[in-house]
């Protein structure tokens, strides 16, 4: 795999902490000290899909690349505007490409683990141009009288086009069936013959045991394929990491023993955005000017699922 | 020992004078809240080199250590 082209896109409204503060019992303080998030993005009139394919659009144009030229699209989400059709079958539409496209549901860790199935296009040679999305809109996932939730979560999307290359060194990707930790109930739908009572569609999370996981995994997952591609965490430039919580990620700073600024972090303007967010992330590392052929990178993610991934990236 | 090291852990955690915390103190008495608890947790794991539940460990500085010399202990 080799990343030719990155993009990502931004409700054009920005909540900062004080209007949720209006909204539910918290503040400006609690938020940026607990969570390290100052504003974030909330839709109010784009989709998921249409994020999607804004982002999908400024990577084409980097990549320089037009849509007819993709195999193959893959969206990673678990806010999909509608069931059928997929977010990526709507990007293809959108964006005038005329190639398979499917959605991937793996929570937070949604745009590495679809990162993981490019690459494996790209290998069987089944694909050379994949077009691979994160793209939420957390905000119709969340109880919005919950504050321990609602001041967390963000809208956005971001995507990156990948074509056949040796930049994609290691990967993993774990996954803990549990229902217990975070969870997002699904309507139930209204057949009269089924017997489950609905409850709330809305994240549900218990933030110590996400706080536990997230800390253990990020570091473990680093450290497992930073040797599996035969490199040192010291040999890094950038970890690029799913941004959940700052404490999360100045945790892992702590125990990898690497420096502040090797830990790439935005959450403080787009707060947490699910699957897009690595992918946003990605995004604005590769735009940063920072990067430069042969640098190593570890992008990793952890969330619901309970699931985390991590892979090691060497720009080509 | 284990209480002096919980102190130092709390104390630099807190951002907090050592001589301020005592045995008998309690996370309550220091502010901790459950996102400082599981830090704080995470922190004597990696200074104790031993897995803490912070449901378990209890929430004064003499359960910790107690806690702590438990598992300590039993390893």
């Amino acid at each position: 795999m080799r990343i030719i082209g990155t993009g990502s896109y931004f409700p054009q409204k920005s909540v900062t902490n004080e209007e949720l503060s209006q909204m539910v019992d918290t503040s400006d303080a609690w938020i940026r000290q607990r969570v390290g998030i100052r504003s974030r993005h909330i839709a109010t009139n784009e989709t998921t899909a249409e994020m999607a394919a804004e982002a999908a659009k400024k990577a084409l144009a980097a990549a320089n690349m037009d849509a007819s030229e993709l195999d193959l699209i893959i969206a990673a989400t678990m806010s999909a505007d509608m069931v059928c059709p997929t977010v990526a079958g709507e990007v293809q539409s959108a964006i005038g490409a005329n190639c398979p496209a499917f959605d991937l549901n793996s929570a937070c860790s949604g745009f590495l683990f679809a990162l993981d199935t490019a690459e494996s296009f790209l290998v069987r040679g089944s694909a050379h141009n994949v077009l691979v999305i994160g793209a939420e809109r957390m905000s119709k996932l969340l109880n919005w009288e919950d504050r321990s939730t609602c001041v967390i979560f963000g809208d956005g999307a971001g995507a990156a086009v990948v074509t056949a290359g040796n930049g994609y060194l290691a990967s993993r990707l774990h996954t803990e069936g549990n229902a217990s930790v975070i969870t997002v109930p699904a309507p139930l739908g209204n057949s009269p013959f089924f017997t489950h009572l609905q409850t709330l569609p809305y994240v549900q999370m218990n933030g110590q045991e996400t706080f536990r996981f997230a800390v253990k995994r990020m570091t473990e997952d680093v450290l497992a394929v930073t040797a599996q591609a035969g490199i040192k965490v010291s040999d890094l430039k950038y970890i690029v990491p799913h941004q959940a919580n700052q404490r999360i990620l100045d945790f892992a700073v702590t125990r990898l023993g690497i420096p502040a600024e090797r830990m790439f972090s935005n959450i403080e303007t787009c707060g947490n955005t699910s699957a897009a967010s690595a992918a946003i992330a990605l995004d604005a590392v590769m735009r940063s000017g920072n990067v430069s052929r042969g640098d190593y990178l570890v992008l990793c993610a952890f969330g619901g699922g309970l699931s985390s991934a991590a892979c090691v990236i060497q720009i080509e | 020992m284990t209480t002096e090291k919980v102190i130092a852990i709390l104390a630099s955690h807190l951002d907090m004078a050592e001589a301020d915390i005592h045995e008998d103190t309690t996370f309550e008495d220091l502010g901790v809240d459950s996102l400082d608890a599981v830090e704080v947790a995470m922190e004597m794991e990696d200074a104790f080199g031993i897995e803490v539940d912070p449901k378990e460990a209890g929430t004064s500085v003499k359960a910790f250590a107690a806690y702590i010399d438990a598992k300590l202990s039993a390893k």
